[in-house]
């Protein structure tokens, strides 16, 4: 290990694995470690030992429960947006050759102590209970009114300003009930709180045309899945980042950050070992997470809040939800009188992450009290008997700095949001702090066909 | 029509016994004593045509060097057909190395994976350390498939991968047999990259 990298990567998470592909096929030369014995981070999926030894350590699984190594379980509940920014860097990376791809079945919002259906075409939301008849035709008006929305044209503005005007003077305008409100904005806008609303509404216009055109992708829910689970996305990156050069070390434990007497970046010392770097880009855990005084006492992130999930495993579909293979439910945090709102999130065999005849859902919500377990028993209450469960409080943590300074550029915690995009987004703004350029996505041609 | 059938293919094997080189000889019949590493070539297809006419077409994966410090992703194994496990005939350890890939094969992949042993830079014969009749009878303890190559030379190497192909079940029809995560026949998901082309968004229908 006496050679010098341009960049050192520590953590095999998602945002890491994007990052360490990207630079490698932008020429750097590239070390990606990890302390783990496997690729993913916080974004692995693990088998049923690695899950039990993680949240019940001297607890063998159950045996009925099938093999090992049928189960890939997801530690974030995850779906990609079909119409997003993950799906067109997995498109233009070409790592969808790694891949292959299923529908989420349907996307389910919780109203009034039952759950309806998300409606994904023009049939399901005239049958749809959640809105009246005529709340129906005020939705289709505002529907209408963002579908043909073009900036460039004010006749298409109807006196709206996207940037001026909140996203309450836009419900107004078009006389949406409270309960549309919280429909539109949380199982469409997918916003976890209700901060949105007295923003300007230019956000919340573009979240909610993302959905839209994600829906209408492939027709069932907005979300799209890898089989095998959420890890296969990190490795897929990794062996991006490996075929352009990139070198991989698993189980390798990361002892210090190195830096010289002004805090700069000099290396990572594993063991005896010092390896040595230009930059260093790496997850918060590597850099002080949970530590009260920090990395080497320099506090370099700060948790922001904390999430609990809990991953339970069913022998049976979630009721309500039509028997489906997969969903996402949404409860508004309305609807239970909490200020952020509970997701839902299932998968099952058909995305070949658990043996046939079991489910994978996972509760989670932004932690509002003492006692997180209590908050998402509303979620918890949705699915019927529990086969088991595995609960967590995890914090999340951004960094302190840019990097810039010091080359120590941190990425961030994965957050309570149901898909990918603000992962993306991190992706973006590391990438452009450490190569001080934008990024730009260029299609990648290596195959050989003979 | 004669039949087609599409098979996913992993190398395994200490590093610089010769995968990337044998891939290489292969696919493109080349051989560089220089090359530097895999960069950008770690995924080839190449296909064998049998004496019925029946055509097998390899997706092949090299390690990209995730080999070398035990970082070979569970991905890379994932619905595997067939492997072929290389060591280097001049280096004997390279033999033992090659035996604990059979056994993580044997852990991590299909059981119907089939599996052939490669000794490999057999135009350096006069170097060798491995004979032939101790991997032989490994192989045939085991139930592998043997023989050696000179990537270099490209002795033996189409005769390998033609013996795979012939030895690959072709009985069931072709979709069953799709092994790889590629656009294959067998490919029931969603296919992002027909859709990522529709204009981002903005005028697509609303569906609600
Ligand atoms: N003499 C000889 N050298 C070979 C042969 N195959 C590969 N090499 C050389 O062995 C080295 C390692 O080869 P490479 O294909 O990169 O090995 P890999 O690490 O297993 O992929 C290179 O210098 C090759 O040129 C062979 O059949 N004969
Ligand atoms: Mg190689």
């Amino acid at each position: 290990m006496d050679e010098e990298y341009d960049v050192i990567v520590l953590g095999t998470g998602l945002t890491e694995c994007i990052l360490s592909g990207l630079l490698s096929v932008d020429g750097k030369k590239v070390l990606h470690m990890d302390r783990n014995d496997y690729y993913g981070g916080d974004s692995a999926s693990l088998n049923l030992s690695q899950l039990y030894r993680q949240f019940k350590p001297g607890q063998e699984p159950p045996a009925e429960l099938g093999r090992d190594r049928d189960y890939a379980v997801d530690l974030i509940p995850k779906f990609i947006i079909a119409a997003g920014e993950l799906t067109r860097i997995l498109v233009h990376t070409d790592v969808t050759r790694y891949l292959e791809f299923k529908q989420i079945a349907g996307s389910f919002v919780y109203r009034d102590g039952k759950i309806s259906k998300v409606p994904s075409n023009e049939m399901e939301a005239v049958r749809s209970p959640l809105m009246g008849l005529f709340e129906k035709r005020r939705a289709k008006k505002f529907f209408e009114f963002l579908q043909s929305w073009k900036d460039e044209d004010p006749a298409t503005h109807q006196g709206i300003d996207l940037d001026k005007d909140s996203m309450k003077v836009v419900y107004e305008k078009f006389g949406l009930e409270p309960g549309t409100q919280d429909f539109i904005g949380h199982a469409m806008a997918l916003y976890l709180d209700d901060d949105y609303i007295t923003k300007p509404a230019r956000e919340a216009y573009k979240r909610i045309v993302l959905y839209t055109s994600s829906m209408a992708r492939y027709g069932k829910s907005p979300y799209i899945y890898p089989l095998y689970g959420l890890g296969e996305l990190p490795q897929s990156f990794a062996r991006l980042s490996a075929i352009y050069g990139g070198t991989y070390m698993l189980d390798k434990p990361i002892d210090e950050i190195v830096t010289d007497e002004s805090g700069k970046f000099i290396g990572v010392r594993s063991g005896n070992e010092t390896v040595k770097a230009k930059q260093v880009i790496g997850d918060p855990s590597y850099f002080g997470a949970g530590k009260a005084d920090g990395e080497n006492g320099k506090v370099r992130v700060l948790e922001q809040h904390k999430v609990v999930r809990a991953i339970c495993i069913l022998k049976h579909p979630i009721p309500g939800t039509d028997d489906s293979d997969s969903a996402q439910i949404i409860i508004p945090q309305n609807q239970v009188n909490r200020r952020n709102d509970i997701y839902i999130a299932m998968v099952s065999s058909t995305h070949n992450v658990c043996s046939k005849d079991v489910y994978v859902a996972i509760v989670s919500t932004i932690v509002e009290t003492s006692t997180p377990e209590r908050e998402i028993l509303p979620g918890l209450q949705l699915l019927g008997p529990i086969y088991e469960k595995f609960v967590s409080v995890s914090s999340l943590y951004t960094p302190t700095s840019s990097g810039q300074d010091d080359n120590i550029f941190i990425t961030r915690s994965y957050d309570a949001t149901s898909h990918f995009e603000t992962v993306v987004d991190d992706v973006t703004d590391v990438w452009k702090r450490v190569t001080n350029k934008e990024l730009v996505l260029k299609k990648r041609e290596v195959e050989v066909e003979a | 029509m004669s039949k087609q059938f599409q098979f996913k293919l992993v190398l395994l094997g200490e590093s610089a016994v010769g995968k990337s080189s044998l891939v290489l000889r292969f696919v493109k019949d080349q051989f560089d004593d220089y090359r530097e590493s895999t960069i950008g070539a770690a995924f080839l297809t190449q296909t064998v045509t049998l004496d019925d006419g029946t055509t097998v077409k390899f997706e092949i994966w090299d390690t990209a060097g995730q080999e070398r410090y035990k970082s070979l992703a569970p991905m890379y194994y994932r619905n595997a057909n067939c492997a072929v496990v290389v060591y280097d005939i001049t280096q004997s350890a390279s033999l033992e190395k090659a035996k604990s890939w059979i056994r993580e094969l044997q852990r991590q992949a299909d059981p119907s994976i089939v599996i052939a042993l490669c000794g490999n830079k057999l135009d350096l014969a006069a170097r060798r350390q491995v004979t032939e009749e101790e991997a032989k009878k490994f192989a045939e303890e085991e139930g592998l498939m043997w023989s050696e190559t000179s990537a270099k030379s490209g002795e033996g190497v189409t005769e390998i991968f033609t013996a795979i192909a012939k030895k690959l079940p072709l009985t069931a029809p072709p979709s069953a047999r799709t092994g790889g995560a590629r656009a294959g026949p067998a490919r029931t998901g969603v296919d992002l990259n027909k859709q990522a082309n529709t204009t981002d968004g903005q005028n697509e229908p609303c569906n609600c």
